[in-house]
């Protein structure tokens, strides 16, 4: 029968549709908006692509997505590149993806807020979540490219500003393939050590793409969880991440990063020699005041008084004894003119004088004979003259 | 290893910053603040000795090296 020779099975159709689209959409863009994507756990990625009136299922294996900086949000406008498959068991086709990218900055701008919007709303900005960083930390872990600008400055002003501390690197990529996965593993590895005070996690300037990993969900939770305090440092001044909301303290800077986390040599050494200026004078000062109050007590009339009645009464005995001197010296006088006076009075007695002015003693036997009627004229006499005795009437 | 050190380094300061307090205020004995003023300079050249020969230190934590999970 005729029908026979052109009925197909449905695997010959299949087949022929399969081979057909295959061969004839080898390589092909597709612009259209993200939903229902789902990563399984395996790591492959299953999503639909629509627009208005139309969608079409992709899958994206794990081999090529994580090549993809960002991570896809449902509603994100994105441009893929791939070729259509055809799966036969369930008679669908789909867009098997190799690479993909957002369909402009708008995109990621548009996602930014809305991952931002998300985990606010789940509270990881809350600040009461934030922790206290540590004002002495004794050792910092950092989270960033070993290589990267970035890390030069944060060694190079830590040297300077306070060469105390210790930095711990977990190296990490900081943009692109799986750059986020890696800033998660070196937090989780940095909180694995017993003794990091303070986690830093950054990199340097550049555009909204390149600091993406920094705006993954994966790296917001994985700072959300750190046990240590995590300071986030990304970009410059002007670039907020995600991971700046959900840190315990945003930096503007990696250099500013380590200004905030460390105190300043500079102004410790001024404390010291602060210290040790304004103290030596304050106490030198606290002790001339007690030398002077000392003084003060000693000069004072009742302290004094002591020393005036020892001076009084060393006066009033310097006086006694001066009187008792004089007095003792007036008798002494006194005396000695007596004694002179009798002694003149002796001497004017004193025969050797008289004897000197030609008078002669005559003498008996030893004794003066001062009356002639005393005189024995038989008996020897002695004539004492001034200057020598002579006997007479010796025969 | 430098754990001690650095805490002691830290509470030095602390009690650094204590004793100005104290002798700031000036309502203790002039025994007692001269013995806390001899307290404040040791521990202001401990500080100051610590602060002054303090090198940088820098290590690098090394990754387990993924075994074949991400190929």
């Amino acid at each position: 029968m005729l029908e026979t020779a052109n009925i197909f099975s449905v695997s010959e159709i299949t087949n022929l549709i399969k081979v057909t689209l295959e061969e004839n959409f080898q390589e092909i863009n597709i612009i259209g908006e993200i939903s229902n994507f789902k990563a399984h756990i395996s790591g492959h990625w299953y999503f639909t692509l629509k627009d208005a009136n139309a969608q079409i299922s992709c899958t994206m294996w794990r081999g090529v997505n994580n090549y993809v900086f960002f991570t896809p949000q449902d509603g994100m406008k994105v441009i893929v590149k791939g070729k259509v498959t055809v799966y036969p068991p369930r008679g669908s086709y789909q867009i098997d993806v190799r690479s993909m990218k957002p369909a402009g900055i708008g995109e990621l701008q548009a996602a930014f807020e809305k991952l931002k919007q998300k985990l606010s709303d789940e509270g990881l900005f809350d600040p009461v979540h934030k922790k206290p960083v540590p004002k002495f930390p004794r050792k910092i872990g950092i989270a960033t490219a070993i290589d990267g600008a970035a890390f030069q400055d944060m060694k190079s002003i830590a040297a300077r500003r306070f060469p105390l501390i210790e930095l711990v690197i977990a190296p990490c990529k900081v943009q692109g393939e799986s750059a986020a996965e890696e800033i998660v593993e070196s937090i989780k590895l940095l909180n694995k050590q017993k003794d990091i005070d303070i986690i830093i996690i950054g990199r340097g300037g550049g555009s909204l793409e390149d600091l993406w990993a920094f705006n993954e969900e994966i790296v917001a939770r994985a700072v959300f969880d750190s046990k240590i305090p995590i300071i986030s440092a990304v970009g410059h001044e002007i670039d907020f991440t995600i991971s700046d909301f959900v840190a315990d303290l945003r930096a503007p800077t990696p250099s500013a990063a380590i200004e905030l986390a460390t105190p300043n040599r500079d102004d410790l050494f001024a404390f010291i020699s602060e210290f040790s200026y304004y103290f030596t004078e304050k106490i030198s000062g606290i002790i001339n005041d007690n030398i002077q109050e000392i003084e003060l007590i000693t000069s004072s009339y009742g302290f004094r008084l002591p020393q005036d009645l020892i001076k009084s009464n060393t006066q009033f005995l310097d006086n006694s004894l001066l009187r008792f001197q004089n007095f003792f010296d007036n008798r002494m006088m006194i005396d000695a003119n007596q004694l002179r006076l009798m002694e003149s009075k002796i001497e004017s007695y004193n025969i050797t004088n008289t004897l000197k002015r030609g008078f002669v003693l005559a003498k008996q036997e030893g004794k003066i004979v001062p009356r002639k009627e005393k005189i024995e004229l038989t008996k020897p006499i002695e004539l004492e003259f001034y200057d020598g005795e002579i006997k007479i009437n010796n025969d | 290893m430098t754990k001690k050190k650095d805490n002691s380094f830290e509470d030095s300061l602390k009690r650094l910053q204590e004793i100005s307090d104290t002798l700031e205020k000036g309502e203790i004995s002039l025994e007692e603040s001269i013995k806390l003023y001899e307290e404040g300079i040791n521990l202001a050249k401990f500080c100051y000795t610590i602060l002054k020969q303090a090198e940088l230190k820098v290590t690098e934590l090394k990754k387990q090296l993924e075994n074949g999970i991400k190929e």
